[in-house]
């Protein structure tokens, strides 16, 4: 396989050291901190850039609003908390204050999927994508590992002009992206060539789909991995090629079905190359309690899963 | 920069006219916000004609005090005091709330209205932004203010309270929130609805200082927003005491005027009544 993983990493410290990157470059990124700093990976930055780091308290819905108002004043705000927290409690603020505003600003929703583990249900962000992805004007972003985590929160702040979602999880997941490899917001990664059918993940299962391929092509199945790191916009043109040149398309999420990646790609499938499709993700259901490795493999977000389902897929 | 006025019958010769605008602009759209608009006018004409440093030929100038309007429904009296200010025609006010308007039913900035800051609709989100406004300008050593005008009604809305905390907790003095105090919401009275006092020990217990006003006296709002600018190391609050539909007794204090527009066949007599109450 073209990639390999070269040491475990949370997502969370590819966006702590493109935060320390960006605060080193630029003296107009601030930083808004929800009392839980060092969880989201925000203290390296306060800790060297103490003057642009500014405490706001357990008062999600106030950070939006005040990240708004340094927006509308010249800075770049950055606000991060874990993603239910981040997109849900204060989805009122991001869609008026922030997006109908349009101003540059950088969310980092942490915690995103089961894989937050023994936390649970409350604290596993499942739903984020599927409610900012509605929300006109802003960007989502969903890296794969801590180095394009890292490519992604740099590119929130140079590619982007609007608010940007950056979701990223806590679970030591493979780290796999070359650092050298360009980053462009809304253009998806061709991870591997395949001519099958066609697996397009996003954030952790990206790795798991890079393995799932590997599963099928021992029993002699060819299939195409994309790596969806934009949600949004998403890359319309690698999906309809998928469509067109495979015999169908599979996505993988650590978000819930519904509104998720798969709708996403669904979207653009049914509009211009309707093809068979198969989703992989959480069922309408909430997550729990449990070791990261654990919950991956009860609700099925493994590239074991990915693989029977393909397999069915193909069979169909 | 814009002159200030500083004498009070010309501030309510300013009064009156912009409350026939309102009432003219919200008759035209046949749908807006009357009593709410009304009993802010002696407020905004207080501080876009003696109390802002603004430029209506720079509105984006960066020194520039700072006015969010939190309660967007109120939206008539802030274009409608832009536009008497010069920062764009008059003419336009009767295009409010139409189809390609760049007054929108609330504010909404993407439509490219000069003197606008927030585009803001949805209650309890204004203060938030005004607390990073004023961070932003504490971060950059400038000396402007940041305003914010609230209603009391939207005080019942929790993130208000959240931005309350920090705007002590930062220490900004920079910051003013302005609340219109008329005792009424759609359903009725707040205190009926739900009460919001004591609401100056509220405002005193999340660390800020607190000052009454007269919201209707032109002398009494310049005077207490100016004491206020005095404050240092913690924000400031005006709790304006206002007359919903101000200027037009037959709807005064009447909280069904606080989404309702007036007919056209009402406007003349409305008109009569502001030019009446003035000479009153």
């Amino acid at each position: 396989m073209k990639y390999s993983n070269r040491g475990y990493m949370a997502t969370k410290e590819g966006f702590s050291e493109a935060l320390i990157e960006l605060g080193e470059k630029y003296d107009d990124i601030i930083l808004l901190g929800a009392d839980i700093t060092s969880s989201v990976g925000m203290d390296g930055f306060a800790n060297m850039f103490p003057n642009r780091f500014i405490s706001m308290g357990i008062a999600e819905q106030n950070c939006i609003g005040v990240a708004t108002g340094l927006a509308l004043s010249g800075k770049v705000p950055v606000f991060s908390t874990y993603g239910v927290f981040a997109a849900l409690r204060t989805t009122d603020q991001i869609r008026i204050s922030l997006c109908y505003n349009k101003v540059h600003a950088i969310i980092g929703g942490a915690h995103a999927g089961v894989s937050v583990g023994p936390d649970g249900a409350t604290h596993q962000a499942l739903e984020d994508i599927a409610v900012l992805r509605s929300l006109p004007n802003i960007t989502i972003l969903s890296p794969a590992d801590a180095t394009q985590t890292a490519q992604a929160t740099i590119a929130a702040y140079d590619q982007c002009d609007g608010p940007v979602y950056v979701r990223f999880g806590r679970a030591e997941v493979s780290n796999f992206t070359p650092s050298d490899t360009d980053f462009k917001v809304g253009k998806a990664q061709l991870l591997k060539e395949g001519w099958d059918l066609t697996i397009i993940a996003t954030g952790h299962m990206v790795w798991e789909a890079l393995l799932a391929s590997e599963l099928l092509s021992e029993k002699g199945i060819s299939a195409r991995v994309i790596n969806m790191h934009t949600i949004k916009p998403i890359d319309i043109d690698i999906i309809i090629k998928a469509a067109k040149e495979t015999k169908g398309i599979i996505t993988a999420e650590e978000h819930q079905i519904i509104g998720g990646l798969g709708s996403a790609v669904a979207e653009v499938v049914v509009k211009t190359n309707p093809a068979p499709m198969e989703m992989i993700g959480m069922n309408d259901m909430f997550g729990e309690s449990g070791q990261p490795e654990e919950l991956m493999d009860k609700y099925g977000l493994t590239a074991k899963s990915i693989s029977n389902k393909a397999i069915e897929l193909l069979n169909e | 920069m814009e002159k200030r006025i500083s004498d009070i019958l010309d501030l309510q010769k300013i009064s009156t006219e912009i409350r026939k605008d309102v009432i003219r602009s919200i008759c035209e759209a046949a749908s807006g916000h009357t009593g709410g608009s009304l009993g802010l006018v002696d407020i905004f004409t207080c501080l876009y004609f003696n109390l802002l440093n603004h430029d209506c030929k720079n509105p984006e100038w960066e020194n520039r005090d700072r006015l969010v309007l939190s309660i967007g429904h109120v939206a008539p009296v802030l274009y409608t005091t832009l536009a008497h200010s010069g920062y764009f025609s008059k003419k336009e006010l009767l295009t409010l709330r139409k189809l390609g308007s760049r007054l929108q039913g609330h504010p909404g900035r993407d439509h490219g209205l000069p003197g606008l800051e927030l585009s803001a609709g949805s209650l309890g989100q204004g203060l938030s932004v005004a607390v990073g406004m004023a961070l932003a300008s504490k971060i950059d050593k400038r000396e402007n203010r940041i305003y914010c005008i609230m209603g009391d009604g939207e005080l019942q809305e929790g993130s208000i309270w959240e931005a309350a905390m920090s705007s002590s907790h930062h220490k900004l003095d920079n910051l003013m929130a302005i609340v219109d105090r008329n005792m009424l919401q759609i359903d009725g009275k707040t205190s009926d609805v739900m009460e919001i006092e004591p609401l100056s020990d509220k405002w005193t217990s999340f660390g800020w200082e607190v000052f009454q006003c007269d919201g209707h006296s032109h002398a009494d709002i310049i005077h207490t927003i100016t004491k206020a600018k005095g404050i240092i190391n913690k924000p400031s609050v005006i709790i304006a005491r206002t007359i919903m539909g101000k200027g037009i007794p037959s709807i005064e204090n009447k909280h069904g005027w606080h989404g309702k527009a007036p007919t056209k066949e009402e406007l003349s007599n409305f008109i009569d009544q502001i030019s009446r109450s003035h000479e009153i």
